[in-house]
C-alpha cells in the first residue's frame, strides 16, 4: 500500500467529504487492493447528508430521507460528533475537542463553509438563526410554532430557500436584500424582475436595495423586529424570527492555526491536485481556494475536487486534476425555474445580448453572444427546459438565430435544438467535462455489444456523464433515443414515436384513423419498406385506438358535424382487443362479464331488482366488485346485446370495466348520513363519475371521494382522490392499488367545488397527453419532470399556459359523450360483431360450459390456466 | 371439402370472425393487404375458443400475426406457431376467395411450413 494510503484522516463529513471517501474506496476496489484505513471526523452529530436538498426537510421532516448512501460495513470509521481543534503537521496528528489525538499519513480538510452573519446589533438574540444544517432547520421549525412573522436577510439562492421554508411554516415573510435585485450573482435586472413577480405572487414581501441595520429585541431580549435602511428612509419590519442567509465564508480556521497558506479573502490555498502548501494535507470543497483562484460555493465543483484528491491519493494519478469549474446552475426556487450559465452577464468584450421577456407569463430569457456570433452564456427565468442544450452550445456558433432559440416552444419561428442537433464538441456534461461526441461514441459502443437497451446509467459508468449534478441526464436520454438504442422509447416497430408524441401529432393534424397515422407517421413512411408494415400490431393498434378515442370529442367538435364519435367507429373496431371490441370483459373460459355503471355506488332498490332479474334470466353469476358495483359473469358473446337491451331500457349505462377509461368513483356515505361527514361525498362522487364516464386514457382511471378525514372511501389509493375538509376538498393524485401500491400525493387543499373539478380536468387531460401506453397515473406522476411541485405549478398556477387547452379536451369529451352500449344496440352493423359464428350466428359456443357452485354457476374448464 | 363461410366483404380489415366448419371452430382473418388467413379458434394456452377475437398485426419481416386475447400470446398466421413457444401450434386451414365468398378448405398444418407457397396461393386466390 502506498504510504499516503496507510492512514487517511478526513476532517468534516459534508457532501464533499462523503464523495471523497466513496471515491477512495472505489479506487481500492477497482484496483483489487484492500480498502485503506479511513477515519472521518464530523462536527455534526449525523451521518453525511444532502445539504443541497436541505429545504426538502420541511416537506416530510424526515432527516433520514436526506442521508447519503452509507459506506460498506466496516470500511470507514466515522467519529461524530467530533470537532477537530488542532493539527500538528510535524507530528502528523490531529486533536479533537475532547482531547483525543490521532495520527495520519494523509490529512484531508473538507470543513465546508460557515454562514456569514453581518455583525449588526443584537444579531445573536434569541430568534436569530442561520440556514446551513439540519440542526438549523429543526431549530427554526421548532421556534416558529405559534409565531407569525419572519425576516430573511439575503435574497440570493439561500435566502430564497429560507423564505420558502418560513412561508411553509405559516409565517408572514419578508426578504431583505442589499443589492437592487434578487439573486444578484446569477441573474440580471430583467431576470430578477420576472423572478420577483413570481415570488411576490406567493405572498413573500421583497425589500431590495435595503440594508439591514439592526435586530430589534423586546423587553425580554428576544428578537421582535428588524430595522433596515432603504435609500434615505428607515424601515421597520416585524420579525418573530430572523434568518441570516447573507452568504458563506470558507471554514479555514483550522488550516490557519496549522500554518497552511490561506487566501487573502479566505479559503485554503490548494493546487490542481487539491494539495495544500503541505503536500500531506489536502483541502476540498467549499473550504478550498482552488488553483484557479476561486472559492466554489456549489457542490459540483466540490465533487470534482473530491475526485481529483482521491485519484491522486489512491493512484498517484493527476488525471482528474481540478483546474476550475463551470458555475452554471439551474435551480428551482419557490417553484420558479432559474438558470444561469456561461458568461451570463455578457462581461466579455464586445458581447451582445438577445432577450425575450413576457411579463404576462413572467418568463425572461436572455442569451449573450460574442461579436463573431458564438454563444457566450445566458439567463433563463420561468422557462428553463432547454438549459441543458443551450449550456452545451456555449463557445459554439448556434445552429439558429439567438432570438429564435429564445422563443417559447410552440411560438411561430421558435427553434428548439435537441441534444441531437448539437455539435460533437459541445460539452453536454459540464460536471465531468464530457462532450456530446464522447457520449455518442459510448452509446454506439454499448449498442454494438448488443446487450439490450442502452441506459443513461451505463453511459455514466463508462463516461461519468450524468453522475454529477444530474442536470444533463435528460439530454443523454434523448441522445440514446435518437440513435434508437434505448429500446423502449418508440411505441413499436411501426412507430418510432412515443405514445405522447403520437398524441400530439393526432391532435395537431386532426388525424382520425389508424391507417392515416400509419401512412403519414409510421416507420414505413420514413423510408422503410412499405406494405409489410401496413397492418400495425397488437402494441400500436390499441394504443392508437385509445388516443383516437381520447381525442374523439375534440376531433368531432372541430369537424362540426355534431355527430357523436363511437369507440367502434370505422377502422377503430379492428384496433381494439376483444374487451373493447365487444364492450365486455373476457373471462377465462371465453365468456364475458357485464358491469353496468353505478355512479358513486348509489343505487335504487328498483335498479337493484333489474340487475337481479337480468342475472336470473340469463343465468349469470353475480358478485359485488371492489369498485362498489355489481359484476354479472358468464355471458355468451352473442347474448351481450340482449342483456344490455334490458339494462339500457332500465336506465343503465356501460361501466367501462373493459376500457382503459374511467372505472368507478367510489364514495363513502358522507355528510348526509354519517355523524362525522363534513361534505356531501356521494354527490361529489356521482358528479365526477358522470363527468368523466367514458373518457379513454393510457390506462384505467379510478377515483374516490371521502366525506371526512377518516377516509372510508380509500381515496388516497386512487388515481384521483378527493377528501372533504371543513372548508372544501383536498385533492390527491397518483395513488394506486394493485401489485405496487402507492399512496396518492396531496396536490391541493381546501378547494371549492369549481376549482376542484377544474384541477381534475387539467390533471386528467395532462395525463392523457403525456403518459406512456399502459402507464397508470402513479408512475406518471412519479416520473413527472420537476416532480410534484412542477405538476402543481402547471395544474394550479398554469405556468405553462396550458389550462385552456387541457380543459378543452374534457369539455369536448363531455359534449360528445353518449352511452356506448345504447349506440351499439341502435346500429345493426355493430350488432353483427356479436355473432358467435359468422355462419351460425345463433349457435352457442360449445366450449363455454358451466357447472354449479354455491347456488350459482362457475366455468367448466377444459385446460385450466397455464 | 371446401366450405363457404361468409362474404369477403363481411370481413373487416384487421379483424377476425369465427366460423363453424365440420364442427370445428375456425378463426378467419382479413388483413390490411387484402389477404385472408384461417387458423384454429381455440387458444392452446387457455382452451378458450377466442383466437378470432385477437388483434392482428404484421412484423417488420412480413410475418402476419394474431395475438390471443386471453394471455396475449402471439401466433404466426401462416404456420400457426406461437412466436414465443414454437412447439405450440394452432391448426392452419387452407382458405380462398371465390365468387365473392370466403371458403375454408382442409387442415394444412403439416404442409404450412415447407409449402408456404401453396398456402399463399390458396390464401390469395381470388
Ligand atoms: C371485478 C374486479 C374484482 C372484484 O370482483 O371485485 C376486478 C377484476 C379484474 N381486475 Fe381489478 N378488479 C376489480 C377491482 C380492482 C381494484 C380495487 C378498486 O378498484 O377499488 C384494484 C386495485 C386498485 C387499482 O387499480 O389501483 C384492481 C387492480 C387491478 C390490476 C392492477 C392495476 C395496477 O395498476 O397494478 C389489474 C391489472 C391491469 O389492469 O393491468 C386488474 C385487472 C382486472 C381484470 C381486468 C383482469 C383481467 O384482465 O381479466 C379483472 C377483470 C374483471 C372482469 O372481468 O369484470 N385489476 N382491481 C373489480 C372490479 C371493480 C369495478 O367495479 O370496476
Ligand atoms: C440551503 C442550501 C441550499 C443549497 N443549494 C445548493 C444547490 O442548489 N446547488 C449547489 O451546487 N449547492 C447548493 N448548496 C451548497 C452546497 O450545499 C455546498 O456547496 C456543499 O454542501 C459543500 O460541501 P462541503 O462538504 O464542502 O461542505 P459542508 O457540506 O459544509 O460540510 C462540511 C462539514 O464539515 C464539518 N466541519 C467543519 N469544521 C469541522 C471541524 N473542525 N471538525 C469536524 N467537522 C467540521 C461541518 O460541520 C460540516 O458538516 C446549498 C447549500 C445550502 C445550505
Ligand atoms: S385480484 Fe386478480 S383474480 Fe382477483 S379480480 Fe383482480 S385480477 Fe382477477
Ligand atoms: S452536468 Fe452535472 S452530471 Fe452532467
Amino acid at each position: 500500500m502506498s504510504p499516503s494510503l496507510r492512514k487517511v484522516l478526513v476532517v468534516g463529513h459534508g457532501m464533499v467529504a462523503h464523495r471523497f471517501v466513496s471515491s477512495l474506496l472505489d479506487h481500492a476496489r477497482d484496483d483489487g487492493r484492500p480498502a485503506p484505513a479511513v477515519t472521518v471526523f464530523g462536527a455534526e452529530a449525523r451521518p453525511a447528508y444532502d445539504r443541497v436538498r436541505l429545504s426538502s426537510w420541511f416537506d416530510d421532516r424526515d432527516p433520514a430521507g436526506l442521508h447519503l448512501d452509507p459506506y460498506p460495513d466496516g470500511a470507514v470509521e466515522v467519529v461524530a460528533p467530533a470537532t477537530v481543534v488542532a493539527v500538528d503537521r510535524e507530528a502528523q496528528t490531529v486533536t479533537t475537542s475532547d482531547g483525543a489525538v490521532r495520527s495520519y499519513d494523509t490529512l484531508v480538510l473538507a470543513t465546508g463553509s460557515r454562514p456569514f452573519v453581518p455583525p449588526v446589533e443584537q444579531h445573536t438574540a434569541p430568534g436569530c438563526f442561520v440556514y446551513r444544517t439540519l440542526d438549523d432547520v429543526e431549530a427554526i421549525a421548532d421556534y416558529a410554532q405559534d409565531r407569525k412573522t419572519g425576516v430573511v436577510v439575503g435574497g440570493g439562492l439561500l435566502g430564497l430557500e429560507a423564505a420558502k421554508a418560513l412561508t411553509s411554516l405559516g409565517l408572514q415573510t419578508t426578504v431583505v436584500e442589499f443589492a437592487p435585485r434578487l439573486m444578484p450573482l446569477q441573474v440580471d435586472d430583467g431576470g430578477a424582475a420576472a423572478l420577483q413577480a413570481r415570488i411576490a405572487e406567493l405572498g413573500v414581501t421583497l425589500l431590495t436595495g435595503t440594508r439591514l441595520d439592526r435586530v430589534v429585541v423586546d423587553d425580554g431580549g428576544v428578537a421582535c423586529a428588524v430595522q433596515a435602511i432603504r435609500g434615505e428612509e428607515t424601515v421597520s419590519v416585524e420579525a418573530d424570527i430572523v434568518v441570516f442567509a447573507a452568504g458563506v465564508r470558507p471554514e479555514d480556521g483550522l488550516a490557519r492555526t496549522a500554518g497552511l497558506d490561506v487566501g487573502e479573502r479566505g479559503g485554503i490555498v490548494v493546487d490542481e491536485l487539491c494539495r495544500t502548501s503541505d503536500h500531506r494535507v489536502y483541502a476540498i470543497g467549499e473550504c478550498a481556494l482552488a488553483a484557479d483562484g476561486r472559492v466554489y460555493g456549489l457542490v459540483a465543483p466540490g465533487y470534482q475536487m473530491a475526485e481529483a484528491a482521491a485519484a491522486h491519493i489512491a493512484a498517484a494519478s493527476d488525471e482528474r486534476a481540478f483546474t476550475g469549474a463551470d458555475t452554471s446552475t439551474k435551480l428551482k426556487l419557490l417553484g420558479v425555474e432559474v438558470a444561469s450559465f456561461g458568461d451570463a452577464f455578457g462581461a466579455a468584450e464586445g458581447a451582445m445580448a438577445a432577450t425575450y421577456s413576457d411579463s404576462r407569463r413572467r418568463v425572461y430569457r436572455k442569451l449573450t453572444i460574442a461579436p463573431d456570433g458564438r454563444l457566450l452564456g445566458g439567463i433563463l427565468v420561468g422557462d428553463a427546459d432547454d438549459y441543458g442544450t443551450l449550456r452545451a452550445l456555449v463557445g459554439e456558433q448556434p445552429p439558429a438565430a439567438p432570438e429564435q432559440l429564445l422563443l417559447p416552444a410552440g411560438a411561430a419561428g421558435a427553434v428548439k435544438i435537441g441534444p441531437a442537433g448539437l455539435p460533437d464538441a459541445a460539452v453536454l456534461c459540464s460536471c465531468h467535462n464530457v462532450t456530446k461526441g464522447a457520449i455518442c461514441t459510448a452509446i454506439h459502443d454499448l449498442a454494438d455489444k448488443g446487450e439490450g437497451e442502452v441506459t443513461p446509467k451505463q453511459i455514466g459508468l463508462c463516461t461519468k456523464a450524468g453522475t454529477g449534478c444530474g442536470s444533463c441526464v435528460t439530454s443523454i436520454k434523448s441522445l440514446i433515443q435518437a440513435t434508437g438504442s434505448g429500446g423502449s422509447s418508440g411505441l413499436c416497430e411501426h412507430f418510432s414515436q412515443t405514445r405522447s408524441e403520437l398524441y400530439t401529432i393526432v391532435r395537431r393534424d386532426r388525424i382520425t384513423t389508424f391507417a392515416d397515422l400509419l401512412a403519414k407517421h409510421g416507420t414505413a413512411a420514413a423510408g422503410r419498406p412499405a406494405g409489410a408494415a401496413a397492418d400495425g400490431c397488437d402494441v400500436c393498434k390499441p394504443a392508437v385506438g385509445s388516443i383516437l378515442a381520447s381525442l374523439g370529442g375534440l376531433l368531432a367538435a372541430s369537424q362540426g358535424t355534431g355527430r357523436k364519435p363511437h369507440v367502434l367507429d370505422g377502422g377503430q373496431a379492428a384496433l381494439q382487443d376483444t374487451n373493447d371490441h365487444v364492450l365486455a370483459n373476457l373471462q377465462r373460459n371465453g365468456s364475458y362479464s357485464v358491469v353496468p355503471r353505478i355512479p358513486g355506488g348509489e343505487i335504487t332498490p328498483d335498479k337493484l331488482i333489474v340487475i337481479g332479474e337480468v342475472a336470473r334470466d340469463f343465468g349469470l353469476y353475480t358478485k359485488i366488485t371492489g369498485g362498489q358495483r355489481i359484476d354479472l359473469f358468464g355471458a355468451q358473446m352473442a347474448d351481450l346485446p340482449k342483456i344490455w337491451r334490458r339494462l339500457v331500457d332500465a336506465g343503465f349505462e356501460s361501466g367501462h370495466a373493459y376500457g382503459k377509461a374511467l372505472r368507478t368513483v367510489k364514495s363513502c356515505v358522507g355528510s348526509t348520513w354519517c355523524r362525522y361527514g363534513v361534505q356531501d361525498s356521494v354527490k361529489m362522487a356521482i358528479d365526477l363519475e358522470l363527468r368523466y364516464r367514458g373518457l379513454r386514457a393510457p390506462h384505467k382511471i379510478k377515483m374516490a371521494v371521502s366525506g371526512c378525514a377518516r377516509e372510508c372511501a380509500e381515496a388516497q389509493s386512487k388515481d384521483v382522490g378527493v377528501i372533504a375538509t371543513e372548508r372544501g376538498w383536498n385533492l390527491y393524485v397518483g395513488g394506486n392499488g394493485g401489485a405496487r401500491p402507492r399512496h396518492a400525493d396531496l396536490l391541493a387543499t381546501d378547494l371549492d367545488d369549481q376549482t376542484l373539478v377544474r384541477t381534475i380536468d387539467r390533471f386528467l387531460a395532462l395525463y392523457i397527453a403525456e403518459a406512456d401506453r399502459l402507464e397508470r397515473t402513479a408512475t406518471w406522476v412519479e416520473r413527472y419532470e420537476g416532480g410534484l411541485d412542477r405538476l402543481r405549478a402547471v395544474l394550479i398556477d398554469d405556468v405553462e399556459d396550458r389550462g385552456v387547452e387541457l380543459e378543452a379536451l374534457i369539455a369536448a369529451h363531455i359534449e360528445a359523450y353518449a352511452d356506448e352500449w345504447r349506440a351499439v344496440l341502435d346500429d345493426p352493423a355493430k350488432l353483427a360483431r356479436f355473432a358467435t359464428f359468422v355462419n351460425a350466428p345463433e349457435a352457442p359456443d360449445p366450449t363455454v360450459e358451466f357447472v354449479p357452485e354455491r347456488g350459482q354457476i362457475k366455468p367448466l374448464l377444459t385446460l385450466g390456466r397455464r | 371439402m371446401w366450405t363457404a363461410v361468409c362474404k369477403y366483404t363481411q370481413l373487416e380489415p384487421g379483424r377476425g370472425v369465427a366460423a363453424l366448419v365440420d364442427g370445428a371452430a375456425v378463426a378467419v382473418f382479413r388483413l390490411g393487404d387484402g389477404s385472408v388467413h384461417a387458423v384454429g379458434n381455440v387458444d392452446p394456452f387457455s382452451g378458450a375458443s377466442v383466437i378470432s377475437r385477437g388483434i392482428t398485426g404484421r412484423r417488420a419481416d412480413g410475418t402476419a400475426t394474431v395475438a390471443s386475447p386471453m394471455y396475449k400470446d402471439v401466433f404466426d398466421l401462416v404456420t400457426g406457431r406461437a412466436l414465443d413457444a414454437p412447439e405450440v401450434r394452432l391448426p392452419v386451414y387452407a382458405v380462398r376467395r371465390h365468387r365473392g365468398l370466403v371458403w375454408i378448405g382442409p387442415d394444412v398444418t403439416s404442409v404450412s411450413e415447407n409449402d408456404a407457397e401453396l398456402l399463399t396461393m390458396a390464401t390469395s386466390a381470388a
